[in-house]
């Protein structure tokens, strides 16, 4: 469990962090959305006790981290890829961190066999490629067997064999009845691992809801029609409010109405149907529509640029706002 | 897929604790191989330059004029190195913390030890003990060979003579306060460059400054220059201490150089504990 109440992070002029308070609940996977520099990473150090709040407190478990007694073994964090001596193997890497907190050294080999790092324990880190140092990272994480685990980015730099291996894992671990909190900005990564988002930009709260109703939520839900009477039909829409657009293969894309009314219409007026299909709006679309006017408002859409974003089926309206950003 | 629940042994005591701290400091700095190459260096360097200097003693000491004889320390000659051994184990001080700030481990030691006093105190501990070791091979070391290699007729120390027993073992005692001042120069300075560059400026460079002020301060100031009070624990003659500066006692030279690295350390720790990680 890991509360955050209230918490707002100030670096000089810039609001880091604004007055955000979420709850983070055990035996499920939560998904911490935002665009870049939307407060994720500020957030998660605040939650472990390495920076402080300007204002507001965070708790795991009830107690704030700096009362814990034993961290390590309440809880576990991947804060950044590669935050490793480049010098040191990754057996003592583990090894200098279980002696903090009395873990044995029996330990530290579980969990290189976990994450699949045996072979290469007692080679130095600096050899290891982005993807070994995130796969050392969560072997640290996993290393006091804590209740409470944070992940930031934790797919970073993983090839997609890591990555169906990070979901498994993260999965496996809410499954266990642990607190999963991650942080990712890959849209369509969390609509596959995530139970529960909580989304931020620009340092505020903008969401914090299952996965499904997130998406169900989204305005950007359509119904996509094709017919050949398609003029007509746009004039028997409009008298019901709906937004149609036509897009460039004649397909009409109609939001505001549902496929029912749609149906019945066409059934009415005697237009002519060949296709009828709602289409349900994917998590990116759902997360740049309730982003935007925080990223808007800060002139930085780049996150948008990143292909990974780009939306699963082409609709000309989800096209040109992708294009305006 | 291999899942993760353990079982792991409860720990026997009620919270973290600085031993369990120190020996993951002791771990740390064991496990990396710039402390390998520092001590190396600081035991080549030291002992190295010790032996080159009192080996070229034996050619001129039948030439020395009156005066010099009399002065003649063999003892503070045989640890000549300390002047650059203490570089070397500076920057073995100043990479235990800053080394943390550079590769980002400081987060996940400061997530382990949320007690920060009690993370930066294990760390200078353990750093003193390695410290104090190799200060002291080394002193002792480069004291045992040169007076081996001092030859020509000149006089040779022992430790039995007033006064050696104390510079010898007062040099590495030295050494290891001033890593411990690097120490705390890296908590405060957070970078490696910065910190080695301030440690190096304040042991070279301000003593090639203070020549530059009227007479009446350069011993007022020199005195208290590192260099100088490692210049007089190291001596067993105070005329063998050349120069217009005349030192602090050993002792109170010691109880100053600490008193830098207590401040050095308590600004870092407050800053470290006041701090972001």
């Amino acid at each position: 469990m890991i509360e955050v109440t209230g918490i707002t992070k100030r670096y000089g002029e810039t609001v880091a962090v604004d007055d955000l308070s979420f709850e983070v609940k055990p035996g499920q996977i939560t998904g911490f959305l935002g665009p870049n520099g939307a407060g994720k990473s500020t957030t998660m150090r605040m939650i472990m006790g390495l920076d402080m709040p300007d204002a507001g407190e965070t708790k795991v478990n009830g107690i704030p981290y700096q009362g814990l007694a034993w961290p390590l073994r309440e809880v576990g964090a991947l804060l950044e890829a590669k935050a490793i001596h480049p010098g040191r193997s990754a057996r003592n890497h583990l090894w200098q961190l279980a002696q903090t907190n009395d873990i044995p050294h029996s330990r530290v080999d579980e969990v290189l066999d976990v994450v699949g790092l045996s072979s290469v324990a007692n080679k130095r880190a600096g050899t290891f490629s982005l993807g070994m140092g995130q796969r050392l990272g969560i072997a640290a994480a996993l290393l006091g067997d804590p209740s409470v685990l944070l992940f930031d980015e934790p797919i970073n730099g993983l090839d997609p064999e890591g990555i169906r291996w990070v979901r498994n894992l993260l999965k496996g671990l809410g499954r266990e009845g642990r607190t999963v909190f991650v942080s990712s900005h890959l849209m369509s990564e969390m609509a596959l691992t995530a139970d529960h988002l909580v989304v931020i930009g620009r340092g505020r709260l903008i969401a914090e809801m299952p996965v499904a109703e997130f998406i169900a939520q989204s305005s950007q839900q359509f119904v996509r029609v094709r017919t050949p009477q398609a003029n007509l039909f746009k004039d028997a829409l409009s008298s019901t409010g709906a937004t149609v657009v036509q897009e460039e293969d004649g397909a009409l894309s109609v939001s505001g109405v549902s496929a029912d009314l749609i149906g019945d219409i066409a059934f009415e007026q005697r237009l002519t149907l060949h296709e009828l299909s709602p289409q349900l709006a994917s998590l990116e679309e759902a997360f740049m529509e309730l982003t935007q006017d925080s990223v808007d408002y800060r002139g930085e859409g780049g996150f948008s640029a990143d292909p990974a974003l780009a939306p699963t089926y082409a609709t000309a309206d989800a096209g040109t706002k992708v294009s305006n950003q | 897929m291999t899942l993760i629940t353990t079982t792991l042994p409860a720990p026997e005591a009620p919270h973290y604790r600085p031993s369990g701290v120190m020996k993951s400091e002791w771990t740390k700095i064991r496990s990396v191989r710039s402390t390998t190459w520092t001590i190396l260096v600081t035991v080549v360097l030291t002992i190295g330059i010790g032996i080159i200097a009192t080996a070229t003693e034996a050619n001129r000491w039948a030439h020395s004029a009156p005066l010099d004889k009399l002065t003649f320390d063999p003892t503070n000659l045989s640890l000549t190195g300390i002047l650059l051994g203490q570089l070397a184990i500076g920057i073995l001080g100043v990479l235990a913390i800053s080394a943390e700030y550079g590769t980002g481990t400081i987060r996940s030691s400061l997530a382990a030890i949320p007690n920060r006093k009690m993370f930066l105190a294990a760390k200078a501990g353990v750093f003193a003990a390695v410290a104090l070791v190799v200060g002291e091979i080394v002193s002792f070391g480069a004291f045992f060979i040169g007076q081996m290699l001092i030859s020509g007729g000149a006089p040779h120390a022992t430790l039995a003579q007033g006064g050696v027993l104390r510079a010898v073992a007062g040099g590495g005692l030295y050494l290891a306060v001033l890593g411990l001042l690097a120490l705390g120069l890296g908590t405060i300075i957070r970078h490696t460059a910065g910190a080695i560059a301030a440690f190096v400026g304040m042991l070279l460079i301000l003593p090639l400054l203070t020549p530059a002020l009227p007479q009446s301060f350069q011993n007022a100031i020199g005195k208290f220059e590192p260099a100088s009070i490692g210049n007089a624990m190291t001596s067993t003659n105070a005329a063998s201490i050349h120069g217009s500066t005349v030192p602090f006692s050993p002792w109170v030279g010691m109880a100053i150089l600490a008193g830098y690295a207590a401040i050095a350390l308590a600004i870092g720790g407050y800053r470290m504990v006041r701090r972001d990680a």
